[in-house]
């Protein structure tokens, strides 16, 4: 259903002992490639553009010709193709991402500014969604063909099946705006409200109320797939020999599951962690543009109206460079966990 | 004795024929039994079957927003099934001919999709060496590019069309098939048939369409019914957001049209409902389908389940 970069396992000869750091060293330099594939599609994307890329990037800014020279030379306009991208990576590696052209700062602040709260957003979300899907996925397997197998695989399947953001509009619609008689319990949208000081407790309280919605609806849609991989690992999982020799030896049923099955069942749900980086990333910006909150997301999904080219820019680097990192690490994590991976 | 003789000499061409349409029946006699699958199946014949015969179900002004007759947001009464959307046009009407749009533009990107895909899978799965390997990074590299960004960069770029839609599709999701053919490919080229072909100097070309191909498409056909699911969900989101053609209609550009209206706040549940149950449906359908097609189609999974 979904799958995996990870190398399957494979079996070792007992003498060999697979050294971790390889490991690290390789995923690392791995990881370095797709980070430099990434910055040249991002290079090359923005330089499809028809028209005069000045122009275009410069977009109403400039008066006179000298200052139209002067922007095209400071973002290496007029050089050969090879010194532009030259130009680009120092600059990416220097943070200067440009300058917006809906709020007129740099694309660098604009990002540090939204950051926190697509990560609280999204981060959240996942570590809810991981221990309930996790949850689900053990217990559906476990009892498979049950009723609460039924019930939360048919659940969980048409999770699966629904746009997330749709989901989040019917919560708005349903919780926040109220039905009939009964009132709305939630705000429509917004990270804060106007008179409360975020920092404060009350503020706090205050941004965990209007973050309740849009947790909901992005746990429940990353969940859906962390339990239909669990639930289908620990069925592998449960054909195995050992746990035949667990319970004849006679240890109970919920040892067997907790400290055998599902320790190495597990190993999937760290790969599909990484794998769905690019669904989180996704889901953040649909589900902040429902909610309105002033993430990431938000950000890019405004930048379409103008088109904000650097901001475009800038926030396609973070969300393919979040996407790395997070593949990395689970690639990391997962040589910890499984030896058998590290070759 | 010789009539039987004359019945048995077959063309090779005959005999593959056979065995395959052989191997049909029983694929489609274990799709029966399976009932999540079949449930899949009528669902799928049903949205297809609406989607092509839309215009005898729905009359095509009623798209037309300058021969709209209903009033705005209006509820679902009998002259309106399901009400009116915001410009006074029959959702029933746009839900129908919407499912189209929504149908073909997934289909096409799954086709994009399968293409480069099982290209790529069976180039990185059988080449050896460095070839092979740089393929095999190439995908790698490929599946990181995380979807919507893309997608917005592109629509901001080469301008909103279902075209564009369709190719960022194809082109992010093309990874996971890659993968999943090359593993198949990597095992069915140890094979003993395949050496023998070999030895009696089949090509690559030859071992590949003539040996591999044949043998990795029953999976391929798997894979693509649940790679057209996961498009119609990209083609709903992208829709959304406004990357579409706008004169088109979507399911994915009437949710547009009721966040921006605001129906969730005005309680127009008709306009905001109908849609997504649609999309939830047909992607249902269509992971049902594939997955039991999966079930069948890889021996290791039937045991399990």
């Amino acid at each position: 259903m979904t799958t995996t970069v990870v190398s399957t396992p494979t079996a070792q000869p007992l003498t060999r002992r697979p050294s971790y750091a390889k490991y690290v060293g390789a995923k690392v330099v791995g990881a370095i490639g797709s980070l430099f594939f990434v910055l040249v599609v991002n290079f090359f994307l923005f330089r499809v553009m028809p028209g005069d890329p000045a122009r275009t990037l410069g977009r109403g800014r400039f008066k006179t010709t000298e200052q139209l020279e002067a922007f095209r030379h400071t973002y290496g306009l007029d050089q050969s193709l090879f010194q532009q991208f030259l130009t680009f990576l120092q600059n990416t590696f220097t943070g200067q991402l440009g300058i917006s052209l809906r709020y007129r700062v740099p694309v660098s602040d604009l990002i540090r500014d939204r950051f926190w709260p697509t990560l609280l957003l999204v981060g959240t979300s996942t570590i809810l969604a991981i221990l309930f899907g996790v949850w689900i996925g053990v217990r559906a397997a476990w009892n498979r063909g049950g009723f609460f197998d039924k019930v939360s695989t048919g659940s969980t399947l048409t999770l699966y099946s629904m746009p997330e953001w749709w989901l989040g509009l019917l919560l708005i619609a349903t919780l926040a705006v109220g039905v009939g008689p009964i009132p709305g319990i939630f705000p429509t949208g917004g990270l804060h409200s106007t008179d409360v000081d975020p920092g404060s407790l009350a503020g706090v309280l205050d941004t965990a109320w209007h973050l309740f919605l849009p947790v909901v609806t992005l746990t429940l849609a990353y969940l859906a797939d962390y339990s239909l991989v669990m639930r289908s690992s620990l069925l592998d999982e449960l054909g195995e020999d050992y746990l035949t020799t667990a319970r004849a030896k006679g240890l109970r049923d919920l040892a067997v599951r907790r400290h055998h099955a599902v320790r190495n069942a597990l190993l999937p749900t760290t790969t599909i962690s990484a794998v769905n980086m690019g669904f989180v990333v996704s889901g953040a910006i649909t589900v902040e543009t429902v909610f309105s909150i002033p993430g990431l997301g938000l950000l890019s999904s405004e930048a379409l109206a103008i088109p904000d080219y650097w901001v475009l820019q800038g926030t396609f680097l973070i969300a393919s460079g979040g996407v790395i990192v997070a593949n990395l690490l689970a690639n990391l994590l997962y040589g910890l966990l499984d030896p058998r991976v590290r070759t | 004795m010789s009539t039987e003789t004359a019945a048995l000499r077959l063309t090779p061409r005959q005999v593959t024929r056979r065995r395959r349409a052989a191997a049909a029946q029983r694929t489609w006699r274990q799709f029966r039994v399976n009932r999540a699958g079949m449930f899949g199946l009528v669902l799928l014949s049903f949205f297809v079957l609406v989607a092509v015969f839309a215009p005898l179900l729905a009359d095509a002004d009623g798209l037309q927003v300058t021969k709209a007759t209903g009033e705005v947001l209006e509820a679902p009464s009998a002259a309106y099934p399901l009400g009116t959307d915001d410009t006074g046009r029959s959702v029933l009407t746009l839900l129908i001919w919407g499912s189209r749009i929504s149908l073909f533009v997934g289909l096409f990107a799954t086709a994009i999709s399968m293409v480069i895909g099982t290209l790529m899978g069976l180039a990185s799965g059988f080449f050896e060496g460095w070839s092979g390997r740089i393929l095999f990074r190439l995908t790698e590299w490929f599946l990181v590019i995380p979807f919507l960004p893309l997608a917005i960069v592109l629509a901001s770029v080469l301008g909103r069309s279902l075209l564009n839609i369709a190719i960022v599709i194809g082109v992010t999701s093309w990874p996971g098939t890659a993968f999943l053919i090359r593993s198949q490919t990597l095992s069915i080229k140890e094979r003993p048939y395949l050496e023998r072909a070999r030895v009696l100097g089949a090509g690559r070309w030859h071992q590949m369409s003539r040996h591999i191909l044949p043998n990795v498409m029953p999976m391929v056909f798997a894979n693509t019914t649940l790679t057209v699911a996961v498009a119609i969900i990209a083609e709903t989101t992208l829709s959304f957001l406004g990357l579409g053609d706008p004169t088109r209609v979507s399911w994915g550009s009437m949710l547009d049209d009721a966040f921006s209206v605001g129906a969730m706040t005005t309680g127009a549940w008709w306009f905001i409902v109908p849609p997504g149950v649609c999309v939830v449906l047909v992607v249902l359908a269509f992971t049902l389908v594939g997955q039991a097609l999966e079930e069948i189609f890889n021996p290791r999974l039937r045991g399990a389940r």
